[in-house]
């Protein structure tokens, strides 16, 4: 499905955190949303997710109206329904194991779990062996590919990443870059990742930068 | 989001263990005491229908009703056997009812009445027949199930009225016969022993005449013995006190002294003059009933001033009774809901702080779909999933320990307390127990519902 974000602007009281921001990411490609900390990329990302009230402008996602004309209506469901989202910080719920965390994010979508793909999604990311890990016992590296995975048994139209790689270190960014795009292409999602780890750069497309929340050429 | 509620739940097991157990004592507290005000007031109220007078002894009136008509305590004293027929013979009075009471077989009273008794209470036989000879007796429902007796069985009485009662001596010269079995009734009768009060004369050796079976057969004629011959007084022996082709298995060793059964009362006093021209049939109280209501103003007060006897009004020492009960009760009830309520309390701290620890999952929640709803009934799940277990935990702790209490405590049972009997307020306690529950995790819940998830993304 594409992305289409056209004339986005949000404001923190007087403070204007994103102002016209228009970019679209076509059904199936990536992109990389690129800039220095503070440049509003959390702010764009929680905006494409339908999480964050706009000031204007729209996010449509194939035909779904994510934000537009109705606010958020509807949000909830757009994005439990076609989006995988990964944070940096937000991996998985403390209180679940990797495996129900998994089942978890699939029962909240469609009200089923589908525990085959699941197993299968944990032993393609080598997570097989912590399937009843708690979230405390993984590792950086390990929590990351769990949050990746939890964002791939929905089955997603995209897959939108933030940061996803800020606390590794250079091979661990490899594989973690790698990985979210085999898994969108396995997928057959679209991928849009916000960074400013410019390591991520080689295994782009396209690159969108962003600077004091406007989009630059 | 029920899997995840108890996830949480089980993620900190003390808090949760902590909440669960102080909402389980508040219930259990509550219901033991819905269970005791309940069936005692039941049990009073069932047994004292019918029954609008006690005569007997002059004492205190609520002994008398305890000992008469629930079998729950020592008897005031004797009354002569006249008073009996000066009552029969009063117009305004429909039915008396005699009671010589005295010994017990296994703990259970061993009542000498009349068919009359019967009558009071409805009493249909399950087995057999009524007693219509001396030494024939009728057990209660609870008795029979309780000592395994069939009829034909024969079993001996010990002095007394409890099983355990120091000096207690079994009356080896005088075997009752078990000649029939009661239906349940859900009345004191089903935890009697019934026989003739003329029998109870002859088990204590005390000579009378002149009523419809009177007299005693060959094999019990020694039973008009010289009291002297199971004098209560030497204690030097061991008396079994067993059903007869029942093995040894309820026998036990009791001693009694004559100091004792002089101040024990009931006819074990007048079993206790002897030497001398003998003890005169006695009996120790009268249930009465009227026939109209001038004679509740009339009766009470000629017993009272014309005779050596007093008069007692059911319903009046039940209602004085119930009432102090009715205190205790009220203020235990008090300090059990304050306890729910502190239940509640520690539900809402828990959660509100567990709201704040866990924001961050709950914000996962929300970007993974979940609605604002959902987030907010995972908490309330919380709330209610604790106080349903600490429901629970409290009506099967108050119901082990009514069974516990039961076993252990005969008065208990005497008292007909059933100990797995749910009674229909019970469910309305456990729905209020989970209204605290619920009313507890509101605001958490509010919190967890108004959370903007977008914020605590751009906190980190």
């Amino acid at each position: 499905m594409q992305l289409a974000v056209r004339d986005i602007s949000v404001s923190f009281g007087a403070r204007r955190a994103l102002k016209d921001v228009t970019f679209t990411v076509p059904s199936q490609g990536r992109a990389l949303l690129l800039g220095p900390s503070g440049s509003g990329k959390s702010t764009l990302l929680n905006t494409i997710c339908g999480l964050q009230r706009p000031d204007q402008g729209e996010v449509q996602l194939g035909e779904h109206h994510l934000v537009g004309p109705d606010g958020l209506a509807g949000a909830d469901q757009i994005r439990r329904g076609y989006m995988g989202i990964i944070f940096q910080t937000l991996r998985l719920i403390s209180a679940l194991d990797v495996r129900k965390n998994l089942l978890l994010a699939q029962r909240l979508q469609n009200g089923a779990s589908d525990p085959d793909l699941v197993d299968a999604t944990l032993a393609r990311l080598g997570l097989g062996d912590k399937a009843q890990a708690r979230p405390f016992e993984l590792s950086q590296g390990e929590a990351q590919r769990a949050a990746i995975a939890r964002a791939l048994v929905v089955s997603p139209a995209i897959l939108i990443a933030d940061e996803p790689t800020s606390a590794l270190d250079h091979a661990n960014t490899q594989i973690v870059a790698q990985l979210l795009i085999e898994a969108a292409e396995t997928a057959g999602a679209s991928l849009l990742i916000a960074t400013h780890d410019e390591r991520l750069m080689p295994f782009f497309e396209r690159r969108i930068d962003l600077v004091d929340g406007r989009v630059s050429a | 989001m029920i899997d995840l509620a108890l996830a949480y739940l089980r993620d900190r097991p003390l808090t949760t263990a902590l909440n669960v157990l102080l909402l389980a004592i508040s219930t259990a507290m509550l219901i033991l005491l819905l269970q005791f005000s309940s069936q005692v007031r039941d049990r009073f109220e069932r047994d004292v229908q019918g029954v609008d007078l006690v005569v007997g002894a002059k004492g205190s009136p609520l002994q008398l009703i305890l000992s008469s008509l629930f079998h729950i305590d020592q008897p005031t004293g004797n009354i002569p056997l006249e008073s009996l027929d000066m009552l029969r013979n009063d117009p305004a009075i429909a039915r008396a009812v005699p009671l010589a009471l005295g010994d017990n077989f296994r703990g259970y009273r061993i009542v000498g009445t009349d068919h009359s008794f019967a009558g009071l209470y409805d009493l249909q036989l399950a087995q057999g027949a009524h007693f219509d000879r001396p030494m024939q007796a009728v057990l209660g429902a609870d008795v029979a199930a309780q000592t395994g007796a069939t009829l034909g069985q024969k079993f001996i009485g010990s002095h007394g009225f409890a099983t355990d009662e120091d000096g207690a001596q079994g009356h080896e010269h005088a075997v009752f016969e078990t000649v029939g079995i009661l239906r349940p009734s859900g009345t004191v009768a089903d935890r009697l022993i019934l026989v003739s009060y003329q029998s109870v004369w002859d088990v204590h050796g005390i000579a009378h005449d002149g009523d419809d079976f009177l007299s005693v057969e060959a094999d019990h004629a020694d039973t008009r013995h010289d009291h002297d011959d199971h004098a209560h007084d030497d204690g030097d022996h061991d008396v079994s006190h067993r059903v007869a082709g029942n093995g040894d298995k309820g026998a036990q060793a009791n001693r009694l002294s004559t100091s004792q059964d002089v101040s024990r009362g009931g006819l074990l006093q007048g079993a206790s003059r002897a030497p001398g021209p003998g003890p005169e049939p006695e009996l120790t109280a009268i249930l009465v009933t009227y026939r109209n209501a001038s004679a509740a103003v009339r009766v009470p007060a000629m017993i009272d001033r014309q005779t050596q006897m007093q008069a007692a009004v059911p319903a009046i020492e039940t209602a004085r009774l119930l009432g102090l009960l009715g205190a205790s009760f009220e203020g235990l009830r008090i300090f059990a809901w304050l306890l729910a309520m502190t239940g509640g309390l520690a539900i809402f701290v828990a959660l509100l702080n567990m709201a704040r620890a866990r924001e961050s999952d709950l914000a996962l929640l929300r970007v993974m779909g979940a609605s604002r709803m959902q987030v907010f009934a995972t908490v309330i799940l919380e709330g209610v999933i604790t106080a349903l277990l600490g429901a629970l935990a409290g009506w099967l702790g108050a119901h082990a320990l009514l069974s516990l209490a039961r076993a252990n405590f005969p008065s208990l049972a005497e008292m007909g307390l059933s100990a797995w009997g749910p009674l229909a307020g019970e469910a309305a306690l456990i729905l209020a127990v989970l209204a605290i529950g619920t009313v507890a995790a509101f605001v958490p819940a509010l919190r967890v519902y108004r959370l903007d998830p977008a914020h605590l993304l751009a906190r980190g």
